[in-house]
């Protein structure tokens, strides 16, 4: 077993801000199971930041990322160009997805939780659901991988905060009329908070089973920290080893948001940092005459 | 032998104190506190071991270093010597030497601990360790041919760094799999900068590596691949665990998910493995505050308690619901968070934590205590005084209560006997797990403990594998 480099094969902006990447790492593609996550590293002092799995090509050992550029890391993660590589990538981790023969399921996505959405659906079809998506954004530009999923879902919707796809409105009108329309036995929702919270209050009078994929922050990944502790029908759960997937109905989502909030102000300091540093290097590339493909700095270096 | 100085010459030497960075001073960094001896100092403190027939010291050490045969090198001034001698049963002396509790081990029932003071037994080592690094002549041992048997050793703290170690030297294959980035488990992302350096624990990892150990990072055994997968696809042939305990506990009340309030391994290993000290040049943040409130009083909660004054923290307080006397941690470690400004609240025990509308930190309440009958563990039970509540500002609170143990492997290895909590069965002579060709030890199998006897119980599982694999 050879230490893997775990490179940038593929890279695709798809929306804004936000690439879908294929990147080397052959052992993880071939293990991983729907619902797992990675964390990755991208350089000496970086942040570990966790990212789930969006899909994996087996044969060519890839595994595929999502990331929406939010702050400092997944700013320098959308930035890596093919051939750049993250210094660490370690998973599956998470336990999977619990998959089986549900009836009718509906999977609700928003943001980067598209990606996670894609193996879900996939294994959940593969295991004989029939499988209705709903993906959300606040307009049109901003709906991801929209043609994926078509090709793995028995039906997609698709709504828009201000109607320029898809339906005008939210995930949970369209998941409403479904419920109304025909018995749904399982639901799924990766994305925001607020809005895994409004699908989870939506099914709740239905009983509906629902699972929600928690976005805590995290530093190992491993159960040893508790930094991503959630409480989870009134119990202290971490959610890197007893989830990421927890029963919706069960969630203080409230007490999630807060915790997300912890490093507000760190955060914003370390992102006006990095745009100052770039702002810099881009003079000192101006000024040697180059193209404005100045880069961070931060190359990651193979270990 | 050194029949150089008598008895009553020896006797009258006294036990040589440690050079220490002042208090004012090292809390402003993260080096390292004791300075170590001198090449004079050493030999001093090494002429006070009186030899003894029947050395009482080695009974007292979990791995049985041959002590007054180092000390006896030393005094003859052949320190490469005394580390060989050392390394027989120690392989990571220059670790054991600062981290060890030599009080309650070796020099609790050395002969001179009695009458007088007992020999500085852990000082010596450390000097002899750090010497031997610092000559850079720590020599390759010549490897038997190779047997063509491959051991996974899983966890990288100091349990599977003997087994390593060790089955490196029958001539097996040793694939080492941790899952941080780093190898060195608890010596690396607990234990602080200030008590143990990096570049100790690297030197050993070097070593390992030079033999030819195999370091597999960022590999989560039971999520990557299970057990089964080492032994019947990856081509293992016995699998070690040593995965240690490091699963923090909370105490279910209220307020304690709190912006601010961490477990001792999140605060430690943000600034240990992540560099959250040197916030933004690294990126990991850390909440810093004007007071901190560290619950517990073992070594992990002065180690907290130490790295959170080393973050510029004024005022940082340990509250422990027992009193001194019980404190679990090392006495050396207490008085060095003494000395470094750190308060004591005892007989006090938190009830709940209170934030702000922003979800942050912003005080604890606490309940006095007072010591009632004896428990299980033969000291006074702590019971709370009634109407006795109060409040303490703080902006951190840290919780140093102990580790359950990781379920990760438990729960993806069905077939691996444990108890209700987790903590793996071994029969203790062998170190096999009810898993045939499974070995643990460490704090995987104590529940949290102390390095040596991880070390310990590493060797006793690298005798089992060894005989193991040859009965195959
Ligand atoms: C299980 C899981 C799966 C995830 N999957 C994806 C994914 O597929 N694609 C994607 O783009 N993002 C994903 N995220 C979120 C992603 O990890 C964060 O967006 C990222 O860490 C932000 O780092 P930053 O430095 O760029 O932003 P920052 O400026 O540091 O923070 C921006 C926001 O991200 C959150 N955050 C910060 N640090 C962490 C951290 N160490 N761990 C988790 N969240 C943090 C905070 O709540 C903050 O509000 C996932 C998170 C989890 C827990
Ligand atoms: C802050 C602190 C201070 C301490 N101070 C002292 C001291 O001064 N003296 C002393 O003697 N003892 C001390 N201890 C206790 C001592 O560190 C432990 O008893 C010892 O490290 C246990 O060793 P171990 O090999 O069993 O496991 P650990 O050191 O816990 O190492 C286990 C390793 O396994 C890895 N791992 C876990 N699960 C998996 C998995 N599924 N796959 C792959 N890798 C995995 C972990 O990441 C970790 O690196 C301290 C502990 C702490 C937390
Ligand atoms: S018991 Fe003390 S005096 Fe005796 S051999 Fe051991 S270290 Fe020396
Ligand atoms: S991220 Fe550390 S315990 Fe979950």
């Amino acid at each position: 077993m050879i230490q893997t480099r775990y490179e940038v094969v593929r890279r695709r902006e798809i929306a804004p801000k936000t690439v879908h990447l294929a990147v080397r790492a052959p052992e993880i593609a071939r293990k991983y199971r729907p619902g797992q996550f990675v964390i990755v590293r991208t350089h000496e002092h970086g942040e570990r930041v966790p990212l789930s799995l969006a899909g994996s090509d087996m044969e060519e050992g890839l595994i595929y990322l999502l990331v929406q550029a939010v702050g400092k890391t997944s700013g320098e993660i959308h930035d890596l160009a093919v051939g750049d590589a993250f210094l660490d990538v370690v998973g599956p981790l998470g336990r999977p997805t619990p998959i089986a023969e549900y009836g009718t399921c509906v999977l609700i996505g928003g943001g980067f939780g598209v990606g996670a959405l894609q193996p879900i659906a996939t294994a959940l079809r593969d295991a004989g659901n029939r499988v209705i998506a709903i993906l959300g954004a606040r307009q049109r530009s901003l709906v991801l991988l929209e043609e994926e999923t078509r090709a793995l879902c028995d039906e997609v919707y698709v709504t828009t905060d201000d109607g320029s796809h898809g339906r005008k409105g939210i995930v949970t009108d369209v998941l409403r009329e479904i419920i109304e329309r025909a018995p749904v036995h399982f639901v799924m929702a990766v994305g925001p908070m607020l809005m895994m919270k409004a699908v989870s209050e939506l099914t709740r009078p239905h009983r509906i089973r629902t699972l929600v994929s928690l976005n805590t922050i995290m530093v190992d990944g491993t159960g040893m920290c508790g930094s991503c502790r959630v409480v989870v029908g009134g119990q202290t759960r971490f959610a890197c080893v007893h989830g990421p997937d927890f029963d919706g109905h069960l969630v203080d989502f409230e007490a999630i948001r807060q915790r997300n909030a912890m490093y507000l102000a760190e955060e914003r300091e370390a992102l006006e940092r990095r745009r100052a540093e770039m702002e810099e290097s881009c003079q000192v590339a101006a000024l040697a005459g180059q193209t404005a493909t100045a880069r961070q700095s931060s190359t990651p270096k193979e270990s | 032998m050194s029949a150089a100085l008598s008895k009553k010459e020896r006797l009258k030497i006294s036990r040589n104190p440690m050079p220490e960075q002042e208090p004012e001073k090292r809390v402003c960094s993260f080096d390292e506190v004791p300075l170590g001896y001198s090449i004079e100092t050493a030999i001093l403190e090494a002429q006070r071991c009186l030899q003894c027939p029947v050395p009482t010291c080695i009974e007292g050490c979990p791995v049985r270093i041959d002590i007054p045969g180092f000390l006896a090198l030393v005094e003859q001034g052949d320190f490469l010597g005394a580390a060989q001698k050392i390394k027989e049963t120690n392989i990571l002396p220059a670790i054991c030497g600062r981290v060890c509790p030599q009080e309650e081990q070796c020099e609790a029932v050395c002969a001179l601990t009695k009458k007088y003071t007992s020999v500085a037994i852990g000082r010596v080592e450390r000097f002899v360790a750090d010497y031997e690094r610092a000559s850079g002549a720590s020599e390759l041992p010549e490897l038997p041919p190779k047997t063509g048997y491959r051991v996974a050793v899983v966890g990288s703290g100091p349990a599977g760094l003997t087994v390593a170690g060790e089955m490196i030297r029958k001539g097996h294959d040793v694939t080492v799999f941790e899952a941080l980035h780093r190898p060195g488990g608890v010596l690396v992302y607990g234990i602080p900068r200030f008590r143990l350096p990096i570049e100790v624990i690297d030197h050993e990892i070097d070593y390992l590596k030079k033999l030819g150990v195999e370091f597999r990072c960022n590999v989560v055994i039971g999520r990557l691949y299970s057990i089964d997968d080492l032994l019947k696809e990856e081509g293992y042939h016995a699998v070690f665990i040593g995965t240690g305990a490091g699963h923090p506990r909370f105490l279910n009340i209220p307020g304690e998910n709190l912006n601010g309030v961490y477990s001792a391994n999140e605060f430690l290993t943000r600034v240990n493995l992540m560099g959250a000290n040197k916030f933004p040049e690294f990126d990991t943040p850390i909440v810093r505050g004007e007071r901190i409130a560290v619950i517990g009083a073992g070594d992990t909660a002065m180690d907290a308690a130490r790295t959170a004054r080393r973050l510029g923290t004024r005022q940082v307080t340990i509250y422990y619901r027992r009193t001194a006397a019980e404190a679990p941690c090392r006495v050396e470690e207490m008085h060095h968070a003494t000395e470094e400004g750190i308060g004591f609240e005892w007989l006090t025990s938190p009830v709940r934590f209170l934030g702000n509308e922003r979800g942050f930190l912003t005080g604890v309440e606490f309940q006095r205590m007072e010591l009632g009958q004896p428990d299980e563990s033969g000291r006074r039970r702590p019971v709370p005084v009634a109407d006795s509540n109060y409040v303490v500002p703080a902006q951190v609170a840290i919780f140093a209560l102990g580790f359950n143990v990781n379920p990760i492997i438990a729960e993806t290895s069905p077939d691996i006997i444990t108890t209700k909590e987790g903590i793996i069965k071994v029969d203790t002579k062998t170190g096999q797990t009810s898993k045939p060709g499974v070995f643990a030890g460490g704090d995987i199998i104590t529940g949290g403990a102390t390095v040596i006897l991880a070390m310990g119980q590493g060797k006793i599982a690298a005798r089992s594998i060894q005989e193991y694999l040859t009965n195959r």
